[in-house]
């Protein structure tokens, strides 16, 4: 078999040349999928018969949710890539998800709290994915934390790469002990949500915006990338010749 | 001859023990602050004992947690200063059953006096002396996972300097199900309830951690030391 393709997806210029080329595939599509997302979402939608106009942050609210979890999982991916086969730019990938992933925590976080005030009435109450995404925050501050706090690039990668591993196979342990204590300790005041089928003209606008955000994330991805490969290839000649350029 | 495995863990464990007993102040500090922690709590909440049972659980492990994260300051640090360390990754032995035994001997030396320490706690907080042997079991079992978590963020914060604050940030957010399994079990135990459910839930912890944690902590040294 032809490893080829393989060792050069391990090369800084080639990386770089090739996110630039793949940027607007995906900026553009998600563009577009956003904006017939919100259009469905906020004006065709029905409002919903318990929540009112309410229920509408969840457009918002989540694919930020579901992008949290699926960056920490691309993340720690790249970051065990980038151990495994000492592929640097694997472990660049790694670094430019980090700071993405930390934002669409908070995004999910500070939507879910707009949403609570009017259904709950009160910003925050310790609703077990509420909590879990409060300790998925916390889990990227500690991975951005190590990558600061170690001053030498490669060996800032490879830690962060047994961080990020670690809390991927934590991620799924904290949330059961969530749920679990959650559980025991069931507020009475807290509305119970079970999830009745959505109408197709509420669901429709919710998937494009999933896809919408998750193409959205792999176009900011790449710009990030680009940014942090020239930073650390910065003594390259290539690089220098890309910045005068 | 190469020293065996288990004479190498045997050795390691009993270095660490000796040289602990040499210096009774790293046993002896992580439980002076277990219990001034366990004390803010009647000076800043009640005196009442009533009310101080029903937050007794959640006291002690919050007290255990941050007492075993200052402990693992004594985990790495003079072995990596004085070069152990190095000799553990250059003996041609598992470094990660070096670290197993590392941790192991942490253990002994600080989860499981906290865990004998914690009835005394508790009485100073009004539970009943029939939940004891429950939370100390509880504390016992819990303090295991702490200490192997505490390991792999130790390894990882090797080569920061001063890096306290990020190893709390690193090991707190993964130490939560060992928090929720263990307040529920001392819970249970200050009710008089079958406790049985969540013991079995921090053994599955302990065992998971004592399978992976001294791999994940091996990988973290040896990039620690680079």
């Amino acid at each position: 078999m032809d490893w080829t393709w393989f060792h050069r997806l391990a090369s800084p210029p080639y990386i770089y040349r090739l996110a630039a080329t793949l940027t607007p595939w995906f900026a553009w599509p998600a563009g577009l999928l956003i904006a017939a997302g919100l259009y469905g979402g906020l004006v065709l939608a029905p409002p919903d018969y318990q929540q009112g106009d309410g229920f509408r942050i969840i457009y918002v609210h989540a694919p930020s949710a579901w992008l949290s979890l699926m960056i920490y999982s691309v993340m720690a991916t790249a970051a065990a890539v980038g151990l495994i086969w000492r592929m640097k730019v694997a472990h660049a990938a790694a670094a430019s998800c980090a700071g993405i992933g930390a934002w669409f925590t908070v995004v999910s976080l500070v939507t879910g709290m707009l949403w609570g005030k009017p259904m709950w009435g009160t910003y925050w109450v310790w609703d077990p994915r509420l909590t879990a995404q409060l300790i998925l925050l916390f889990l990227y501050l500690g991975y951005m934390g190590l990558r600061s706090g170690i001053e030498d690039t490669a060996r800032a990668d490879r830690a962060s790469a047994v961080l990020a591993i670690v809390g991927v196979v934590n991620i799924p342990i904290i949330r059961f002990s969530v749920e679990w204590w959650n559980s025991i300790h069931q507020a009475p005041s807290v509305m119970k949500m079970d999830r009745p089928s959505m109408p197709a003209e509420m669901l429709i606008p919710l998937l494009t915006m999933m896809v919408g955000f998750t193409l959205y994330f792999a176009a900011i991805m790449l710009v990030r990338l680009r940014a942090e490969i020239l930073r650390r290839e910065r003594s390259a000649s290539w690089a220098r010749e890309v910045v005068a350029s | 001859m190469r020293t065996s495995i288990l004479a190498a863990l045997w050795l390691v464990l009993r270095r660490d023990l000796l040289l602990a007993f040499r210096r009774p102040g790293h046993i002896v500090q992580p439980l002076a602050f277990f219990a001034v922690v366990a004390m803010l709590f009647p000076l800043g909440f009640t005196p009442e004992l009533a009310r101080l049972r029903d937050i007794a659980p959640g006291v002690l492990w919050v007290a255990a947690l941050l007492s075993s994260l200052l402990a693992l300051e004594f985990l790495f640090r003079d072995d990596a200063q004085d070069g152990t360390l190095e000799q553990f990754v250059l003996s041609g032995q598992s470094l990660t059953a070096l670290l197993f035994a590392r941790t192991l001997s942490h253990w002994l030396l600080t989860g499981l006096p906290l865990a004998l320490m914690a009835p005394l706690l508790g009485v100073a907080l009004g539970v009943p002396l029939a939940a004891m042997p429950g939370i100390l079991g509880a504390l016992a079992l819990g303090t295991v996972s702490l200490s192997l978590i505490g390991a792999i963020g130790a390894g990882l914060t090797l080569g920061v300097r001063r890096g306290g604050v990020l190893l709390s940030l690193l090991t707190l957010p993964l130490a939560v199900p060992v928090l929720v399994f263990g307040a529920r079990a001392t819970e249970l135990a200050i009710q008089g309830g079958a406790m049985a459910g969540p013991m079995y839930l921090l053994a599955a912890l302990a065992v998971f951690g004592l399978t992976l944690a001294p791999l994940a902590a091996a990988a973290a040294v040896r990039i620690g030391l680079e």
